[in-house]
Formats: structure tokens, C-alpha cells, sequence
């Protein structure tokens, strides 16, 4: 048992109620231990049935086990809680792929590549079962990227488990290393965040219908958030203009978000779109607005450019 | 006196405090309130137990545990909300010369105590 899964393990047993299960699961699931990560996936989505993250966790695990229709209806769920989840979009891609359904699994991927236009390992899936449509007729199963979290290239062959897995390093939340290097450089935005407290570590650009136009956030594990955190937050500025409206204070400024393990602030850009600021909860709450408010304003007269 | 009701006076004796309410956040009702007149409790039920649990959902894609306090900003006045246990949520509508840090400080210790 390795210290992360011990010290997980003890932090789950002490807060049974807390989100620990999606880590310490994920931990045994990459440790190659399916039915303790099954069973702890299982507790967890007990508990958060409404949690998208946990059906993306099961999804993981069962595909990995080989239950590919389980691990669709997980994915399936994930997608009904969070439209935009490109790891669940590319996970149901990789399953239509395996059972031959090409076009089914191009259509997935074009919908992932929409939410994230940045990632190029969709790029690189749509490329490549393209290629392979249009060469042999049907799609040769090592068309699908192989392993992207720091372990030797896998290419997809006839063992579902593996299969699952070379795809999902694909699509799941990466590594440390691979948000270094990969999908936060590609969310880099040249002249954004210009300037600002940190860069744009933190900072996350936000359209009305919840697709990050620039920005990085990185969650505590180290994988990337940033689009799922936008797409919670399409339409939250509409929401939060009619509430102050109908409680008569004007239109909305901000939003402070106070949790025990960070600060989170929103602000108005633009009538379209918000600005999330994003510390550590050692950062005061009013530092954190004030952050925000000046990423809003550096974020107006980016948006203005682009014009 | 009980827990339900204790909070909400304790939250409205700070300045600037308009009104105060106990919401169910999962379907937006008002489960007690004390409310100066013209605030609309229904709509800040319904519109707050939204908000915060959309904030929650926010909260946990940034990998992030459910916030201890939401403060939404307007023109000329504030939202404040602080989840409690049993999907309660403590509601304050305050203007915008209310004491905000006393107000957080009280509203987090009365949500903490709701039942």
C-alpha cells in the first residue's frame, strides 16, 4: 500500500462524507486494484449520485474491468449531469469505436472537440480513425492514442481493459506533468491575463454558454478544471442579475465563493461573460476580489481586441 | 426559542441586515424567515438555493469542498448565504452600509447550529 493510498484511505475513513473516495478510487484503479476502486467508487456515488466526477470515476473503473455497458451507462449519466464533460464524450466515443461504430465515435469526439478545441489528443483521435476509415474501410483498433499519463505508449488492441485505459489517459483529468506541458500550455492565451498576480494560473474566462475563452485552473489533484468549472457556470451571470433584480440591488458585481479549502471570486467581465479569480484560502477574500476585479478589466480590453 | 429561530435573530440584530431566512436548498423554500417589508422571501429562497447549489457544483469541479459562505455583490446591497447542515442554507439580504464581516461571522456560526 503506497503512502498516498494509506494517507487517502485515513482521510476518507475520518470524512466519510467527503470527495477523498474520487481520489483514493482513482489511486487503486491506476495501482491496477478494479474491485477496491470499484467498491470505494461505488460508496462515493452512494453518497453523490448527482456527482458527475464519481459516474466519470465508475466509467473509468468498469471500463477497465472490462464491463464496457456499464461503464457507457456511467459515462451516459456523467454526460446527462455535465453535457460537456470531454472525458465522458470521448470515453462513449472509444466504446461506439470498440463495438465498430465509427461514425457514432467521430460524432463523440466532434462534440468533445467543440467543448475543448484545444485539446489535441481529440485532434489526434478524430485524425486518426478518419485515416483509418478512409484507408482500410474500417477502423484498425491501434487508430486510438495510446497512454499519455507518463507511461509507455500502449497502443489500443484486443484487450478491452487495456484498451480502456489507453483511451482514457486520453480523455480523463491528466497528470501533473501533462497539465504542465500539455493542456495548460494549450489553454495559454497570449495577452489575456498579461501582468496579473500569477498569470493566468487561476484565472478562467468564461462565456455565457460556459466555455472557457481563456484562463487555467487547476484542481487540487492536479488535473485540469477549468472546463468543467465553466460549464457549471453558463448562464450563472443571467442568474445572478435576476436575483439581485428581484431582491432590488441593482445589477450583480461579484461573487465571493468562501470554502474551507480555497477562495473562489466571479466577476463581470463583459454582459456576456465572467471572470473566475481562484486562491488558496491563505489569500483574504478582498484580495481575491480585487484580483478578480482587475482579470475583469484586463479581460474587457482583451475581449475588445479580438474584435 | 428554537435553532431555526435563534439564528435568524441573531443574523437580522446586525446593522444593516434587511432580513434573514432559512431556505431549503434542494427545492428553494422557505423554511422560516423574518423579513423587513419589501423583501420578496419567496424569490430569495428560490433564487439563493439555486445559486448556492450551482456555487457547490462549481466548488467541487475545482476539486474544491462545499463552500462555508457565498456573498453575492450587487448595486446596492448583498446576498449572503451560508450553507448549513440538512441542506439548509441561512439566507441574509443586507444594504450596502450592513457590517459585512460581522454579519459572515454570525452567519456562519447560526448555520452551523441549524437543525
Amino acid at each position: 500500500v503506497t503512502d498516498d493510498i494509506r494517507t487517502l484511505t485515513t482521510r476518507l475513513a475520518e470524512e466519510p462524507g467527503s470527495l477523498a473516495f474520487l481520489e483514493l478510487a482513482e489511486a487503486l484503479r491506476r495501482r491496477g486494484q478494479l474491485e477496491a476502486a470499484y467498491k470505494v467508487a461505488r460508496g462515493g456515488l452512494a453518497r453523490y449520485p448527482g456527482l458527475a466526477d464519481a459516474h466519470d470515476l465508475m466509467a473509468r473503473i468498469q471500463s477497465d474491468q472490462g464491463d464496457l455497458a456499464a461503464a457507457f451507462d456511467a459515462w451516459s449519466s456523467a454526460l446527462q449531469l455535465d453535457p460537456m464533460r470531454t472525458s465522458a464524450l470521448k470515453g462513449i466515443a472509444f466504446l461506439y469505436f470498440r463495438a465498430g461504430d465509427q461514425a457514432a465515435a467521430l460524432d463523440h469526439l466532434q462534440r468533445a472537440m467543440e467543448v475543448d478545441p484545444d485539446d489535441p489528443t481529440i485532434r489526434q483521435a478524430i485524425g486518426r480513425i478518419s485515416a483509418g476509415r478512409a484507408g482500410a474501410g474500417h477502423g484498425a483498433p491501434e487508430a486510438l492514442p495510446g497512454r499519455s499519463d507518463g507511461g509507455s505508449t500502449q497502443p489500443v488492441g484486443d484487450d478491452a481493459a487495456h484498451s480502456a485505459t489507453a483511451v482514457m489517459r486520453t480523455s480523463a483529468a491528466p497528470s501533473g506533468a501533462a497539465v504542465a506541458g500539455g493542456t495548460a500550455a494549450a489553454g495559454r492565451t497570449p495577452g489575456l491575463f498579461d501582468g496579473l498576480d500569477g498569470g493566468e494560473r487561476g484565472l478562467l474566462l468564461i462565456d455565457a454558454n460556459g466555455l472557457r475563452l481563456g484562463g487555467e485552473l487547476v484542481s487540487a489533484d492536479g488535473g485540469d478544471a477549468g472546463d468543467r468549472v465553466a460549464a457549471q457556470l453558463a448562464g450563472v451571470s443571467r442568474e445572478a442579475a435576476r436575483a439581485t433584480r428581484l431582491l432590488g440591488l441593482g445589477s450583480w458585481h461579484a461573487i465571493a465563493i468562501e470554502c474551507p479549502d480555497g477562495h473562489l471570486v466571479l466577476a463581470q467581465s463583459t454582459a456576456d461573460t465572467v471572470l473566475l479569480a481562484s486562491r488558496d484560502p491563505s489569500v483574504p477574500m478582498g484580495r481575491v476580489g480585487l484580483l478578480a476585479e482587475r482579470a475583469a478589466r484586463a479581460a474587457r480590453t482583451w475581449l475588445e481586441s479580438q474584435s | 426559542m428554537n435553532p431555526t429561530q435563534a439564528a435568524l435573530d441573531r443574523v437580522t440584530r446586525v446593522p444593516g441586515v434587511r432580513g434573514a431566512l432559512v431556505v431549503a436548498a434542494t427545492d428553494g423554500l422557505v423554511v422560516a424567515e423574518q423579513l423587513m417589508d419589501g423583501v420578496d422571501g419567496q424569490a430569495a429562497a428560490a433564487l439563493t438555493g439555486s445559486l448556492v447549489g450551482r456555487l457547490g457544483r462549481t466548488a467541487e469541479g475545482a476539486g474544491l469542498r462545499p463552500p462555508a459562505f457565498v456573498h453575492l455583490r450587487g448595486e446596492a446591497g448583498s446576498v449572503l448565504a451560508a450553507p448549513g447542515p440538512d441542506d439548509l442554507v441561512l439566507v441574509a439580504v443586507v444594504g450596502p452600509d450592513a457590517n459585512l464581516g460581522l454579519a459572515r461571522l454570525e452567519m456562519i456560526e447560526a448555520a452551523g447550529r441549524l437543525a
